[in-house]
């Protein structure tokens, strides 16, 4: 295990997680410092999500320790929703709530968990919005929204707390083509704001632009890591050259 | 490399310590519970038996001999509740099936089978149960319509499916119109009909939502197979009860029904429970 410097913000040591006799992470190790962009590449069922849903720790891990901002968070005396808290989850069907308005689930947490006013929630959450270039839509209704307008307000009420973590699932995999590009502008502009972030994703060229690294996950193990020119660009291992081949074709 | 279970995987000595924890807090919590709940039974338990009326109560309600001597004969009385309610259930679900898809119809031709419906609903649904068994229970074997029976469990009966049917059928209603329209829509893209769509996309996934409100109703019903008492001649848990009672005014036969009622709804609860926590409801509420 490396020694984690003092800006390791996310650090996963031989995390093993199997659902039944399925073994979807056996021994992953990773690690996220301040400011940078991990991006996880892998085919489906590699465990890409499962294991942001492990450090976001809604899964419980079978083994191995995850440790956020210098903490152990896989001890089970642990706070979870306090964690949870200084951390953004993003998933790859929104999930918003829809019987709250746009600005009601962008300002949910900031009232419920970080204890803001209801007056200071709305000037943050506007200011959120208008970040994300959704301030005229505050009083709309999610299902009012284009899926990628419902991914914005998504990723707005993750960040809208300042998190000291972004963990994003497929951010773009639920959206039609034509709305893909305005989530990766807004995800490359958080990239460049300085936000820690963690995704996983099928959009190869994106991951080029924007990561700081690459992981390539491959039988429950982080099987090749690197830049992405080295992972996407030169990669040394046979399954990885397969596995984007087959992106490719 | 490691692969699956089989893999020799051996849990890290920190993970067998988060185990031991977790098992250690899993004993806490029960001894906390067991504790807790052992104090409030007291404290309510001793606040009753202290009262001042609580001699001539017990006497009354909680005689030991009497409680063993109407045993028998309210315990023949609840298999007759039991009967009544397996009964009148069957025929509650077909009744308010039929109601619930006349409701669910659409076009301007279905119109009458809705406003009958509606009209169904609204009357049964507004009448109290008891006037509805007075009104039928008596009402019911004066018409003397030939072909149905006379008898006041029939028209007790009768009545019960009447009146639970209207609830039901909007139980079923709001299940069939929960299932989204992308559902109907696949169903008739691929040429079913209206109805085969219903029977077999629709009411499947309907059914599926609505069985842990329906077992609730269940429960209900359970009970409310006693309210046919009122008929007289129907001898029930609760009419045996009263019987009992009659010879000498002690209540105790009351408290024996009401036990024994309990009996029969507990299991009943906790498999509605069990049902719609295996549905992933979470909001019925087990035991912890």
């Amino acid at each position: 295990m490396s020694e984690p410097t003092s800006e390791t913000v996310l650090e996963m040591a031989g995390v093993r997680k199997a659902f039944g006799a399925n073994v979807v992470l056996s021994g992953v190790d990773l690690t996220v410092d301040r400011g940078e962009c991990v991006v996880l590449i892998g085919a489906s069922g590699s465990g890409k999500s499962t294991l942001l849903r492990c450090a976001n720790l809604l899964e419980t891990v079978d083994d191995g320790v995850i440790t956020f901002e210098g903490e152990d968070i896989t001890d089970p005396r642990v706070n979870g929703d306090e964690v949870r808290s200084r951390m953004g989850l993003v998933f790859q069907s929104y999930n918003l709530f829809p019987h709250l308005s746009v600005l009601g689930n962008v300002t949910l947490a900031l009232r419920k968990v970080h204890g803001v006013s209801s007056a200071e929630a709305d000037q943050r959450g506007l200011a959120m919005l208008d970040r994300v270039g959704l301030a005229e839509k505050s009083k709309a209704r999610p299902d009012d929204l284009s899926g990628g307008q419902q991914q914005r307000v998504a990723i707005a009420r993750a960040l809208v707390a300042n998190p000291r973590l972004m963990l994003l699932d497929e951010v773009t995999s639920a959206l039609d083509p034509e709305l893909v590009g305005e989530v990766l502008d807004l995800l490359s502009d958080l990239k460049s704001e300085g936000v820690t972030m963690v995704l996983n994703t099928h959009e190869m060229g994106f991951a080029r632009d924007v990561a700081d690294t690459v992981c390539f996950l491959h039988d429950g193990v982080v099987h090749e890591t690197g830049t992405p020119a080295q992972v996407i660009g030169d990669p040394q291992q046979e399954r990885t050259r397969a596995f984007l081949s087959r992106i490719r074709a | 490399m490691s692969r699956s279970a089989v893999d020799g995987w051996r849990p890290s000595a920190v993970q067998l310590e988060r185990e031991s924890y977790r098992r250690r807090q899993t004993v806490r919590s029960a001894a906390i519970a067991a504790a807790s709940t052992l104090v409030v039974l007291g404290v309510v338990g001793g606040l009753v038996v202290s009262s001042p009326g609580w001699e001539r109560v017990h006497e009354t309600y909680f005689d030991a001999g009497k409680a063993v001597d109407s045993f028998p004969a309210v315990l023949a009385g609840l298999w007759m509740n039991v009967k009544i309610m397996v009964i009148s259930a069957v025929a509650i679900v077909v009744v308010s099936l039929t109601i619930a898809v006349m409701r669910t119809t659409r076009g301007p031709i279905a119109f009458p089978l809705r406003l009958i419906g509606t009209m169904y609903v609204d009357v049964f649904r507004g009448l109290p149960l008891l006037l509805v068994i007075f009104l039928l229970g008596f009402g019911g074997p004066a018409l003397d319509l030939s072909g149905l029976p006379r008898s006041a469990l029939f028209w007790g009966c009768a009545s019960l499916v009447l009146s639970y049917s209207a609830y039901v059928a909007e139980v079923f209603r709001a299940g069939i119109e929960s299932v989204h329209t992308s559902q109907r829509l696949a169903g008739r893209a691929l040429g079913l009909t209206y109805a085969q769509t219903l029977r077999h996309v629709v009411l499947p996934q309907a059914w599926r939502r609505v069985l842990p409100a329906l077992m609730n109703d269940l429960v209900s019903l359970q009970k409310d197979s006693g309210l046919i008492a009122v008929l007289g001649t129907v001898i029930d848990a609760i009419r045996a009860a009263q019987i009992e009672t009659a010879k000498d005014f002690n209540y105790t036969p009351y408290v024996v029904a009401g036990f024994l009622f309990i009996c029969l709804t507990v299991p009943m609860a906790r498999l509605t429970d069990w049902f719609a926590r295996k549905q992933g409801f979470h909001g019925a509420g087990g035991m912890m």
